[in-house]
């Protein structure tokens, strides 16, 4: 069931430049599922639509979410600013996230890039609670490594920076060539370039891609129809060659769609 | 307590709707919000055939508000038909099918098919800015308003209601165009042209440079016009433009509509409208208003 909920921020900090990591309670996290988000509502009257923001981890017991995000303009910089203690509205728990089900008895990648890097952490964890083998590559622009300590309780872990001050320079491809990665499925959640790049390594390999895709969103619940991509075939909702990221989404099988 | 109203014979048991656009067919939010809380359920724009819509991004906010060039993005009157209105006909609440069109032939395919249905009521849109060929053109000239009006009420089987847009010279002569037409009532206001510009990036936020401006930094320009066009015309007006709270709901209806539309907020709380029932209660019996025509047009 959706909804929009008050939640409790129990703690905040800043991982790097930019880059938080707020923990809320909220009964949301019972039933989050790695490749969902959730949308954070700025208090600010001036900035009214939820921040859409993938959930990075959920607590032993359930109770609480871990949002990592970054703080790029108005709506999350003030969210930056919110303290231990404090209330927020959360709308959620949003999208579809990944099916896990597809991936048992196979050896899954995953694959995260800059702001794309905080989705794959419970995604990684909850492949290795059912008992399915994953290598991590994590695409950062320096060595502000945020989360990889977290991976490494994880998953197999492999590093790629743009300015090649950590792991292989370059892309997580460049990364995936370097150190020759295989694998049978690919999971990735990252910027544009990054997933056409990943969509074409997969067709080329004959793999499985599911991506995560982000967009523009106002309502979040498939009401708005703001916030589609491009398909391959007509989608269900409407017919068209458009379907919604938020519901139909966020996590899409890369031959499906046409980005 | 009275909260009923009636337009064009329709009874609502409150003056509650839902702004065409914002509130899908009713399904999306249905999870979310008591649908038999609502006076009236308009649905997003229904075109005969499915409508691809805008490239992305198609939505930007902005101080107050929001802009959106979402450009109609429909599955087509007999998907909506089939699927849609089903699922409304279930709950207790007059649904208002909002229907769009490039031609005066489209708008009347989509009525005729429509005819055979349970919607209570068709709203034309005329308005929307978002759309390149016809649409907004048939809400910007008074004689092809009124002649659109007239083309779609010869077919119509149920009231039709216009929905206005505010980017005119005159509201007031649109909604007497409209009027003139046949309309059984007006609504507005559609989103108002806006635009916003990336200064980083050089470019514009949404792709079809421009879109439609709405949310509570527009309402004051709606009451205004809602204001103007009920002074004019005869037939009821629907009025909307950032309604938030049943205060707000209250200065439309004191502007002169009979009914009020939740748009954009129902993005920023899907409880909005049922709090903007609850609102409008609650002001009738802090001021001890029997019934709630007492209110309409009465500044």
């Amino acid at each position: 069931m959706k909804s929009k909920q008050k939640a409790t921020i129990a703690s905040h900090e800043q991982l790097a430049p930019g880059i938080y990591s707020l923990w809320v309670r909220t009964e949301m996290a019972v039933d989050a599922h790695p490749g969902q988000f959730v949308g954070v509502y700025p208090k600010d009257g001036s900035r009214l639509l939820m921040r859409p923001i993938s959930i990075c981890d959920v607590n032993e017991d359930r109770t609480q979410l871990r949002l990592v995000y970054r703080a790029g303009g108005n709506g999350t910089r003030e969210i930056a600013t919110y303290a231990a203690g404090e209330e927020v509205y959360l709308l959620g728990v949003l999208g579809n996230g990944y099916d896990l089900t597809k991936m048992q008895g196979k050896k899954v990648i995953l694959l995260g890039g800059g702001i794309g890097i905080p989705p794959m952490l419970n995604l990684a964890k909850e492949l290795k609670k059912q008992g399915t083998q994953t290598v991590t590559v994590l695409g950062y622009a320096d060595n502000k490594l945020f989360l990889k300590e977290d991976f490494d309780k994880e998953s197999e872990v492999l590093i790629a920076t743009m300015d090649g001050s950590a792991g292989t320079k370059g892309t997580v491809i460049d990364a995936m060539n370097a150190e020759n990665v295989t694998g049978d499925v690919v999971c990735a959640c990252g910027p544009m370039p990054m997933l056409r790049a990943v969509k074409k390594y997969a067709e080329e390999k004959g793999m499985t891609a599911y991506i995560s895709l982000e967009e523009r969103m106002a309502c979040g619940v498939g009401a708005c129809l703001g916030c589609v991509t491009k398909t391959k075939e007509k989608d269900e909702h409407t017919h068209v060659n458009n379907t919604r990221i938020c519901v139909e989404g966020p996590v899409f099988e890369a031959s499906v769609v046409d980005i | 307590m009275n909260t009923k109203v009636t337009i064009a014979g329709i009874e609502l048991k409150n003056p509650v709707m839902t702004a065409s656009g914002t509130f899908g067919s009713g399904m999306e939010y249905s999870e979310m919000t008591d649908l038999n809380l609502l006076g009236a359920i308009v649905t997003k724009g229904v075109a005969d055939k499915p409508w691809e819509g805008n490239p992305t991004p198609r939505v930007a906010e902005v101080y107050g508000g929001m802009l959106n060039a979402i450009g109609l993005q429909n599955p087509g009157v007999d998907v909506f038909m089939e699927r849609d209105l089903p699922f409304l006909e279930k709950y207790d609440v007059p649904v208002i099918v909002n229907v769009c069109g490039h031609t005066v032939e489209e708008y009347c395919n989509v009525v005729e098919k429509l005819n055979n249905s349970k919607a209570a009521m068709y709203e034309i849109n005329v308005s929307c800015p978002n759309v390149k060929q016809g649409a907004l053109a048939f809400g910007q000239d008074a004689k092809v308003l009124e002649e659109t009006t007239k083309a779609i009420k010869a077919i119509a089987k149920k009231p039709v209601i216009m929905k206005l847009s505010p980017n005119v010279t005159s509201i007031k002569d649109m909604a007497l165009a409209a009027e003139a037409g046949g309309a059984d009532a007006v609504s507005l206001i559609n989103t108002l042209i806006g635009m916003k510009i990336d200064i980083e990036r050089k470019c514009f936020v949404l792709a079809n440079k421009t879109g439609g401006f709405s949310g509570p930094a527009v309402k004051p320009v709606a009451v205004r016009m809602v204001y103007d066009v009920a002074h004019a015309v005869k037939i009821p007006v629907i009025g909307m433009g950032g309604i938030a709270t049943g205060e707000d709901a209250i200065e439309f209806l004191m502007a002169g509509a009979t009914a009020i539309s939740v748009g954009t907020m129902n993005f920023i709380d899907p409880q909005t409208t049922a709090k903007v029932a609850d609102g409008i209660e609650a002001y009738m019996q802090r001021k001890g208003v029997e019934d709630i025509h007492e209110l309409i047009g009465c500044v």
